[in-house]
């Protein structure tokens, strides 16, 4: 059945089944494959979208329940976002495959919280793994997108 | 194709070689690359297979090895713009496509990343690259300028005479490829690098993937594709004895149901239509030839094993062995320690995109060896294999789940592109339970370990015995002899066995049904624990420092290269802070040496690692804040192993198959990594494992420094 979405300040209308994961709706018939799978139960994080500027897990978000709300995805964040900035400056990514939904969940504290502390950053960033490891440079990262001297560790 | 390259057409003995190998026979007097690439088509550039020049100057280098987290694409690269005097910012990467005689890994005869050996074994080649094409164009300015060769010099891609003539790569494209590449291109001393080992060489892929941009092959959509997903046997061993697809056909947007080798594969139209279609399948399954045995089951075989207890014909090949241990007097040590199944679970699950048309054959996808993803696929399809088009993509992780001699998932979509066939694109997607199920895991692994000490406390017969499963079943490389040096590496090669008079040192391979494969590194993720959790044991119990003890042995060894990393681990790291508990471990693999200081927390009911101190040898660093990258990352995946990873078996089962019973660090838990790398000359080593089989044991050694027992089994936190 049609339903009408609105991603990235774009309303678009989409033929799907009511059960059709968000997640396989970007992907497969809007073509935003940005947002990752990488768990289907919304253990992972790698999915995660903004719906009404909340981080939601795409995977566990049945199409019907967001007809008509305002969804972004990392395409949407534009590329320039100071998440973005502070990722490319940091080289947090390895095999990147996670970093999309990193970036969301980070986006989505930073527009709650201008200076989040440790705690507000592994509150927020606990639900999205990265199999690489790249947390420490996420953290970093986070902190510098927050305008935070951010004690980054020493290097040789 | 441009003017100044060249198409490398296959030839009639690549015809002869590639038809008996795709029946299965060796042929004699053929290089591997020669067998493996028969077939290929490849096209060359002027200068050479590693370095393209655009008509603007920007130089894009190519990469014979696949990027999926580990750098070495920014390290590559920047070894050949080194050579070049390329201008950094302007470099790009791009990916080789399939072809072992132009992109071997010179370290395996076939081409394929793994062993962390991207960087060493292209270091000479691609310097040579460089350093030729930079004489190309050199030699073709003093041709246009009439000037001495010697005079011009090469600074960020533009050429220079003291005349005041100077001119970019782009300029002199035309003229550079015309000259004959030099057989013995001259290096550079490294003393005049000016961008290998500096902060400048960054990864050039972050923008890319920080705005959801890079490709993967989850992310490929072509006209006409179709995805696919497959109702997989749920234990190991089984196979389909028959389905009813009835309700599966029904899903709208469902297009074909097959059976192959593996199972039901279920084609759509989308992927949520595949998924729902193979959830709708009804599979009866042939359990006969099921591996029964629980984990459980299998490890108290092992323990039997080790502790000389059968099976019966059960063959044992020493690793180690000098002197006479048979009869040794003395106060002895022993223990035992076992290491569960671990999934590789990268964050992106497998998967793979194949075009099948007759015997022709194009696919698109992670591929970690492409040599043997070709060999596999062109078996299906009946063609050459170096016929076999692989592009490569970025992958999102492997850890070496991707490097299979059995192509188990790209030869999966194979044999499902051949149903579908008229070389219609079809996507394997596989799901996390997929990914989980499908075993190849790091197999279970028991140590068995006696050691007799001299008077000073320090090992004078060391007694070891290793029984794990093989990793090298239906390998195509050779091996040397009977051993398995994979399953012992670390423990084979120890500075404490060097330093040990009498070393009897043996290794038994029991077969099991149950798939397992190399796991970032491999064998190191259990003798790095066995052998520095023993250490620190011995040094506690001769009353000794445990670094002292180390540096008694070390120094008996002969291993400077541990003495150094371990004395800037511990100058590095100063005092310990209160309220933390601090462990070493030093170990070497792939060529590199890792000392490392963990800051352990005990106060909550897991342990918490707050710091960790790490220092690396890893010989010439070429793009040091992506080693600093590896340490951290490779800390964190040997650390949420260590803490958290297990997989059990049930029934022939799988236990855990999604995040939820597979536990993986987290940001809450991960630590501080700090990263320190000892100054060196010497030929670059590996980076990408050696960070991870040394926090385990540093973690275990934290535990007896605050007066824990010692840890025998892992994870350290079990869920059971």
């Amino acid at each position: 059945m049609a339903i009408a979405l609105e991603i990235n300040g774009k309303s678009v209308s989409v033929n799907a089944a009511d059960d059709t994961p968000l997640l396989w709706v970007l992907r497969d018939e809007l073509g935003l494959t940005g947002t990752k799978y990488g768990c289907g139960i919304a253990q992972c994080g790698a999915c995660t979208v903004h719906v009404g500027g909340q981080p939601t897990r795409a995977c566990q978000t049945p199409v019907s329940a967001v007809a008509g709300m305002k969804i972004t995805t990392i395409e949407g964040l534009g590329g320039h976002h100071p998440v973005q900035q502070a990722w490319v400056k940091a080289d947090v990514p390895q095999c990147g495959y996670c970093q999309s939904g990193q970036i969301m969940s980070a986006a989505a504290l930073l527009a709650e919280k201008k200076r989040p502390t440790d705690a507000d950053i592994d509150a927020a960033m606990s639900g999205n793994i990265c199999r690489c490891g790249a947390y420490q440079r996420i953290r970093a990262a986070i902190k510098d997108a927050a305008g935070i001297a951010a004690a980054l560790p020493a290097k040789a | 194709m441009n003017a100044h390259s060249k198409t490398i057409e296959p030839s009639r003995r690549d015809l002869v070689v590639g038809a008996t190998l795709v029946g299965g026979a060796l042929v004699v007097g053929c290089s591997p690359a020669d067998l493996l690439s028969a077939g290929a088509k490849t096209e060359i550039g002027a200068f050479g297979p590693f370095i393209k020049i655009a008509a603007d100057g920007a130089v894009t280098v190519i990469s014979k090895h696949i990027e999926f987290g580990q750098g070495n694409h920014a390290g590559l690269s920047a070894i050949v713009a080194e050579e070049l005097d390329a201008d950094w910012s302007r470099v790009l990467v791009e990916q080789a496509p399939a072809n072992a005689k132009l992109y071997a890994n010179l370290g395996m005869g076939a081409q394929g990343t793994g062993g962390s050996s991207a960087i060493s074994n292209s270091w000479e080649q691609l310097r040579k690259a460089g350093a030729g094409a930079r004489a190309m164009f050199v030699q073709a300015a003093a041709d246009k300028w009439n000037v001495p060769a010697a005079e011009i010099t090469v600074r960020d891609s533009v050429l220079s005479h003291k005349s005041g003539k100077s001119a970019g790569f782009g300029d002199l494209l035309a003229d550079a490829a015309r000259v004959k590449p030099p057989e013995s291109p001259v290096l550079k001393d490294p003393k005049s690098f000016t961008l290998i080992g500096t902060s400048r060489v960054r990864r050039k892929d972050s923008l890319a993937k920080s705005t959801g941009q890079a490709r993967f092959t989850m992310d490929i959509q072509e006209p006409d594709m179709l995805v696919a997903m497959v109702a997989h046997a749920p234990a190991f061993g089984a196979k389909v004895k028959s389905f009813d697809d009835t309700a599966a056909r029904k899903v709208p947007g469902v297009v074909e149901v097959y059976q192959i080798p593996t199972g039901v594969a279920v084609v759509a139209n989308t992927t949520w239509a595949a998924q729902k279609g193979r959830d709708a399948l009804k599979v009866e399954w042939d359990n006969a030839k099921v591996e029964r045995r629980s984990s459980d089951q299998i490890m108290a075989e092992f323990q039997a094993a080790g502790a000389g207890k059968g099976p019966k014909g059960l063959k044992w090949v020493p690793f180690d062995s000098k002197g006479d241990a048979s009869n040794a007097d003395g106060e002895t040590f022993e223990a035992t320690y076992d290491f569960p199944y671990l999934a590789h679970a990268t964050m992106e699950p497998m998967n793979a995109v194949a075009r099948v048309k007759g015997n022709s054959v194009s696919m698109s996808f992670g591929s970690q060896i492409p040599t043997i993803d070709q060999l596999n696929a062109a078996k299906i399809v009946g063609t050459l294999p170096g016929a076999v088009k692989i592009e490569t993509l970025f992958a999102g992780g492997s850890f070496g789940r991707r490097g299979n001699f059995q192509s188990d998932y790209s030869a999966e979509c194979v044999h499902i592109a051949k149903k579908v066939g008229k070389g219609r694109p079809v996507k394997l997607v596989w799901t996390r339970e997929d990914d989980m199920r499908a075993g190849y895991f790091r197999p279970i692994t028991h140590h068995n370990v006696r050691i007799t000490l001299d008077k000073d406390g320090y090992p004078a017969v060391w007694r070891h015995r290793v029984v794990t499963q093989t990793l090298m079943k239906g390998s195509p490389m050779p091996q040397k002899g009977d051993l398995d040096a994979t399953a012992v590496e670390g423990a084979l090669g120890s500075p404490y066995l060097k330093a040990t008079p009498i070393v009897d040192a043996q290794l038994a391979l029991p077969d099991v049904g149950v798939p397992v494969l190399w796991w970032r590194s491999v064998g190191a993720t259990h003798t790095a624990y066995v052998m520095e959790h023993t250490i620190d044991q011995l040094a506690r119990r001769a009353g000794k420092d445990p670094t002292e003890y180390r540096r008694t042995l070390y120094t008996r060894a002969g291993a400077k290269r541990h003495l150094a990393v371990m004395d800037l681990a511990i100058a590095k790291a100063g005092p310990a802070p209160a309220g933390v508990s601090r462990g070493l471990a030093v170990h070497e693999s792939f060529g590199s040496v890792v000392a490392q200081i963990a800051d352990v927390d005990l106060s909550g009911a897991e342990p918490r690692v707050r710091r960790v101190v790490t220092a690396i040898d890893c010989g010439t660093a070429i793009a040091p804040d992506q080693v600093a990258a590896q340490m951290e990352g490779g800390t964190c995946y040997g650390l949420s192993a260590a803490l958290y990873g297990e997989v059990t078996l049930k029934d022939g089962a799988v236990q855990q198959t999604n995040f939820d019973g597979y536990r993986v660090l987290r940001m809450n838990e991960s630590p501080t990594v700090e990263t320190y790398i000892l100054p060196s000359g010497a030929a670059p080593s590996g980076v990408g494992e050696p960070g991870t089989p040394v926090i385990g044991p540093a973690v275990a050694n934290a535990l007896l420094g605050a007066g824990e027992p010692a840890t025998y089994r892992l994870p350290f936190v079990r869920s059971v």
